[in-house]
C-alpha cells in the first residue's frame, strides 16, 4: 500500500471489480484469485472465455488461473522487480509506451528509464529463470493493450523489497498509461473482509480516518477538537515493532480486537514470549484463540452475523453488515465493548447504535463524508464520495493522480532476504487454500470445509519427492533457521522444483513457527513468500 | 435512438433494442411469461419450451428467451394455443420425476411448483415415473437428488459460464440424460469447488443445501441482507435464519454489485462458525499472572482491565499499544484507534493488513 501510494498517492485498487471483464488483457500475479477471490477470479475467467481478454499470469505457482493464460512466466520467487524491469525497458527500447501519457501525467521517468537499461531479456532470464521470449511476449501484449489491468496480492507484498516491487508494477501500468482509465488500473486486492476499511478508519501508526496524516498540524487539530484530548504527532508503531517493544518491555499494555498474530505472525516463538512479558493483554475476539489464551482480560464479542456495521470492500466499496441473529451468552458488538472499555480506562465514549458512530466518522472522513446508512441501504457506494450528491468513485486518478502527476520510481533488483543454500535448499513459500481462511478460527469450524481439506499440506514438485524418496501423503518436516514444522506431502506441478508450499491454516502445523520475519523497509510487511528450508520425511 | 425497434406484445406497442430477445422486451414492460430454463448472463438455450409465444407470421411457437425481436414483430403470450403448450410443458416435467412436495426442500420456493400452481394443474395426465437414481448425500455442503431433476441445464451454466469452474456437464442421452461431474461422481469424488451456485439456481428441488434440509421452511425463515464476512470481494449475501440460528447462506436473491449474487465456498458453506459451542460467551480474567483465566462479569472485567491500565499509562503514552482488526466493522476499527489515540495518547495502532 505504501508503495501504491508513492507513485500515485492513493493505496486503494484503482479500478472495480466489473472493470475486470472489460479490460483487453489482464496481467495477475502474486494473486492466487480463484483460491483467495473466487468471485472475481470467475470475473476473469468469464472475460478470457468471452475472447475479447487476454490473462497473462506472472506466478511461481502453476494456479488454477494458469489454465486460462495467453502467457504464464514462471519466475523464481523474489525476482518480480527484475522481471517487470525486463517487461519496461523492451517496451522502451520498441517504443510501445505510452509516450504522451508519460509526458503530461507523470514525472521522473528519466530516472525510471536509466535504471532500467541493463535489464535486457537475457539478464532478466538469468535472474529469474522467465525464458527471453517469454518475457518479450509478455511485454508486447501488455503494452499494446488499449486497457491493461493488473491485479495483484500478497505474492506482490510479502516480500522484503515489497513496496519495491508495488513500485515496479505501479511503474508498468503508468508506462503504458493504464492508470486512470476504465478497464485499466493497478489493482492490489484486499484478502480480509475489511483491511480496508482498517486502513480507512486509520488503523495505522501514522494516519488518522481517510489517510490523513498525524504529522499533519492541521488534521492533528482536527480531530484533537472533534475528540476532545491532545493527540501525539508522532508516528506510532506497527504490529511488528509493537511485538519487538513488548519483548523490550517498553509496550506494558496492549488491546487486540479480532486478531490472531499467535498464529499470522512470522517467527511464533518471539511472539509469544513478548506477549507474555506485557502487564496487561487484552484481547476481544468470538473465540478463545492462541493470541485470547494469553490474555489477562478476554472479552467475548460478537460475530458479524449478530450486529450492525460497513465493512469497505476491496473496490472502495462501504457496504452495510446487518444482525441476522443474537450473540451467544453476554458476548456484545465489538464497538460497544470498545465504547465501555475506553469509559473503564478515562476516556469516556458512549454510542446507541454502530450508525451514530459512522455519522461522525463521515463528519471527519472528506472520502466518506457523502456517506450514509440510508444511501447504501441496497447498493454500497465507492469512496471518494466527498458529498450527499456524489455517486461516489468507480476507478481513481481520472484525470490527475491523488498526488498530482504520477511518480516513476528507479527500482533496482535485490534479493530476498533468505536465499537457498546447502543446508536449507528449498525456497518455502506460503499463502492460503480455498477452503480455509486465515488462522482456521471460522473455516475450520465449518464439516464442509473441514471435509474437503481436513489437514495442512506441503506442496512439493515430483522431482524433489523422487529425489527425497517421498510419496504422495507421507509426513515432512520442513525446517529453518528458526524452527521445524511438520505436514503431508502432496506432490504437484503446482509448484516447480526447489520450491515447497504450505498454508497457515492449521495451528498443528504453524508454518510461521519457520517463516523469516525479515521485514520491509517501508511497508513493514514480512517476507513470506520466500525463506530457505531443508525438507526431509519424517520419522 | 436511432436503432430502436417497435414492437407489439399482446396489444401493446413497446419499443426495443437490436439484439434483446422478446422475453428481455416483455420482462422489461411488466409482460409475463413463465421461464425454467433461461439463466440471466448466460446463453439462452430455450431447451424447456415454457416460455413459448405466438409471433405473427412464424410457422409454429417460438422460444421467447432465444427469439431476437425484430422491428414490427407482433408477439402474443396469452393465446389458448400458447397456454396449452406451456402447460403441456410442466405437466410433462411434473410427470418425469419423483417431485414430492410434501418433503422437498423446495416447496414454497420452488419454480416447477409455482408453474404447475399457475396453470392449474391438479394432476399431470401422464403416469408419474422415477428416474431411479441413487441420492448423493457424500458431502456435507450440497445434497443432490438428480429424481427431481428437469434437466434444464441451469446447474450446467451457473458451473460453466458464471463461476467457470467447469465441473458440471450433461452425461447421457435421452431418459438416461442426467447432469453432474464428469464420469457420473459425486461431487466430493469430483474436482468440483463447492461454490454452490448449482444449488442456488436450481428450479426444483435437485440441488439443494445440506444444512438447510429440515431446517426450515422458505416462509419460516428470515432473510438478512449483508455482506459476506470472509475475504475482500464484499459480496452481498442473505443470511436465512430460522429459530435464531443461521441456516442456510444465498447470493441469488442479491443480483447486486459486486458479486451479482455468485459466491464461493468459504462465503456459502463457511457460516457454522456462528453457532459453534466454543464460542466465547463470557468475559475471562487471569486474576494472578500465571494463573488460569476465570469467568467474569463485563463490569469485573473492565474495573480489571482500567486499573491495571492506569499502572501503565504511569509509565507514559507509548506503553500502550493496539492492534485492530481487518475482520471487525468500519465503525469498530474507527473507535479502537480514536480510544488508542484520544484516550491512551499514543498512535502505537496498526492491524494485520500486512500478514
Amino acid at each position: 500500500m505504501a508503495g501504491l501510494a508513492a507513485a500515485f498517492g492513493s493505496g486503494a485498487m484503482t479500478n472495480s471489480i466489473e472493470e475486470f471483464e472489460v479490460a483487453d488483457v489482464i496481467l495477475a500475479t502474486g494473486t492466487n484469485t480463484t483460491e483467495n477471490h473466487p468471485v472475481i477470479a470467475s470475473r476473469i475467467k468469464r472475460a478470457v472465455k468471452s475472447g475479447k481478454t487476454k490473462l497473462i499470469v506472472v506466478d511461481p505457482r502453476k494456479i488454477d488461473l494458469v489454465k486460462y493464460a495467453a502467457i504464464w512466466l514462471r519466475q523464481r520467487p523474489g525476482t518480480d522487480v527484475a522481471v517487470f524491469n525486463g517487461m519496461m525497458r523492451y517496451i522502451i527500447k520498441e517504443n510501445l509506451h505510452a509516450k504522451e501519457y508519460v509526458e503530461t501525467r507523470t514525472e521522473n521517468f528519466e530516472a525510471l528509464q536509466a535504471c532500467l537499461e541493463k535489464y535486457t531479456p537475457e539478464y532478466v532470464e538469468k535472474i529469474s529463470g522467465v525464458p527471453a521470449s517469454d518475457l518479450i511476449k509478455a511485454a508486447r501484449m501488455y503494452a499494446e493493450a488499449p486497457k491493461g489491468s493488473i491485479a495483484y496480492c500478497m505474492g506482490i507484498t510479502q516480500h522484503t523489497t515489497g513496496a519495491d516491487n508495488v513500485k515496479t508494477i505501479a511503474n508498468l501500468a503508468m508506462l503504458c498509461g493504464n492508470v486512470g482509465i476504465e478497464g485499466g488500473g493497478v489493482n492490489p486486492l484486499r484478502g480480509q473482509n475489511n483491511v480496508q476499511g482498517a486502513c480507512d478508519m486509520g488503523c495505522l501508526p501514522n494516519v488518522y480516518t481517510g489517510y490523513q496524516q498525524v504529522a499533519n498540524a492541521d488534521a492533528r487539530a482536527k480531530f484533537a477538537k472533534a475528540w476532545g484530548r491532545e493527540l501525539s504527532d508522532k508516528p506510532g508503531l506497527t504490529i511488528m515493532e509493537m511485538m519487538e517493544g513488548a519483548h523490550k518491555g517498553e509496550i506494558k499494555a496492549m488491546f487486540i480486537m479480532g486478531e490472531n498474530p499467535m498464529v499470522s505472525d512470522p517467527d511464533l516463538d518471539h511472539v509469544g514470549a513478548s506477549l507474555k512479558k506485557l502487564d496487561l493483554l487484552v484481547v476481544q475476539d468470538i473465540f478463545l484463540t492462541e493470541t485470547a489464551q494469553l490474555a489477562d482480560v478476554v472479552l467475548p464479542a460478537a460475530s458479524f452475523a449478530e450486529k450492525d456495521g460497513t465493512f469497505s470492500n476491496t473496490e472502495r466499496r462501504v457496504q452495510m453488515v446487518r444482525k441476522a441473529v443474537n450473540p451467544p451468552g453476554l458476548a456484545k458488538p465489538d464497538w460497544q465493548i470498545l465504547a465501555e472499555m475506553s469509559t473503564a480506562c478515562g476516556y469516556p465514549q458512549s454510542y446507541n447504535s454502530a450508525e451514530e458512530i459512522f455519522t461522525e466518522i463521515a463528519t471527519l472522513t472528506p472520502s466518506y463524508a457523502g456517506i450514509t446508512y440510508q444511501r447504501i441501504k441496497n447498493v454500497g457506494i465507492q469512496w471518494p464520495c466527498p458529498n450527499a450528491e456524489h455517486q461516489g468513485t468507480k476507478f481513481l486518478h481520472k484525470d490527475s493522480f491523488s498526488r498530482g502527476k504520477g511518480l516513476f520510481h528507479a527500482i533496482g533488483f535485490i534479493e530476498p532476504a533468505e536465499l537457498p543454500d546447502e543446508e536449507y535448499p528449498f525456497c518455502l513459500t506460503t499463502g492460503r487454500v480455498l477452503y480455509h481462511y486465515h488462522t482456521g478460527t471460522m473455516s475450520r469450524r465449518s464439516k464442509g470445509l473441514v471435509q474437503r481439506y481436513p489437514e495442512s499440506l506441503v506442496e512439493i514438485n515430483e522431482v524433489d519427492a523422487n529425489k527425497l524418496n517421498v510419496l504422495d501423503g507421507d509426513m515432512l518436516m520442513l525446517n529453518s533457521r528458526r524452527g521445524t514444522v511438520s505436514a503431508k506431502a502432496w506432490i504437484t506441478d503446482r509448484v516447480a522444483p526447489g520450491v515447497v508450499f504450505m498454508n497457515f491454516h492449521f495451528d498443528e502445523a504453524l508454518v510461521n513457527k519457520i517463516t523469516n520475519p525479515a521485514l520491509d523497509p517501508v511497508g513493514k510487511i514480512p517476507e513470506y513468500k520466500v525463506c530457505a528450508v531443508s525438507v526431509q520425511r519424517a520419522g | 435512438m436511432a436503432n430502436e425497434l417497435k414492437v407489439t406484445i399482446d396489444g401493446m406497442e413497446f419499443s426495443a433494442q437490436p439484439g434483446q430477445t422478446i422475453l428481455e422486451v416483455a420482462r422489461a414492460n411488466g409482460v409475463f411469461i413463465p421461464t425454467l430454463c433461461h439463466l440471466q448472463g448466460t446463453t439462452n438455450v430455450g431447451a424447456c419450451r415454457v416460455c413459448v409465444v405466438e409471433v405473427e407470421n412464424a410457422r409454429s411457437l417460438v422460444a421467447s428467451c432465444a427469439m431476437p425481436v425484430s422491428d414490427g414483430m407482433v408477439v402474443k403470450t396469452d393465446t389458448p394455443k400458447v397456454k396449452s403448450a406451456q402447460r403441456m410443458v410442466v405437466e410433462l416435467l411434473w410427470a418425469s420425476g419423483d417431485h414430492n412436495c410434501l418433503t422437498c426442500e423446495k416447496n414454497g420456493d420452488c419454480t416447477l411448483q409455482d408453474l404447475v400452481y399457475h396453470f392449474e394443474i391438479e394432476k399431470p395426465r401422464f403416469p408419474m415415473t422415477s428416474p431411479g437414481v441413487l441420492q448423493d448425500d457424500t458431502n456435507e455442503m450440497i445434497f443432490r437428488d438428480l429424481n427431481k431433476c428437469i434437466l434444464c441445464g441451469r446447474c450446467v451454466r451457473a458451473c460453466n459460464e458464471v463461476q467457470v469452474n467447469e465441473i458440471l456437464d450433461f452425461a447421457q442421452r435421452g431418459s438416461k440424460a442426467k447432469v453432474g461431474p464428469a464420469f457420473g461422481m459425486n461431487y466430493i469424488d469430483s474436482d468440483c469447488y463447492f461454490c454452490g451456485e448449482c444449488a442456488d439456481v436450481c428450479p426444483t428441488g435437485a440441488i439443494t443445501f445440506k444444512a438447510a434440509r429440515f431446517a426450515g421452511r422458505p416462509w419460516e425463515t428470515r432473510k438478512v441482507a449483508t455482506t459476506c464476512t470472509y475475504c475482500g470481494v464484499g459480496c452481498q449475501i442473505s443470511l436465512h435464519t430460522h429459530k435464531g440460528k443461521v441456516v442456510k447462506v444465498s447470493g441469488k436473491e442479491l443480483h447486486r454489485q459486486p458479486n451479482f449474487g455468485s459466491l464461493c465456498v468459504k462465503g456459502r458453506f463457511g457460516f457454522e462458525f456462528i453457532h459453534d459451542p466454543s464460542r466465547l460467551t463470557k468475559p475471562l480474567i487471569r486474576r494472578e499472572k500465571g494463573g488460569a483465566l476465570e469467568e467474569a462479569s463485563w463490569d469485573e472485567a473492565y474495573s480489571f482491565s482500567g486499573k491495571k491500565y492506569q499502572e501503565v499509562i504511569k509509565s507514559g503514552s507509548s506503553a500502550v499499544a493496539g492492534l485492530a482488526s481487518a475482520r471487525c466493522t468500519n465503525e469498530e476499527n474507527y473507535l479502537f484507534q480514536k480510544f488508542i489515540r484520544a484516550g491512551a495518547g499514543t498512535n502505537n495502532v496498526d492491524h494485520c493488513a500486512r500478514l
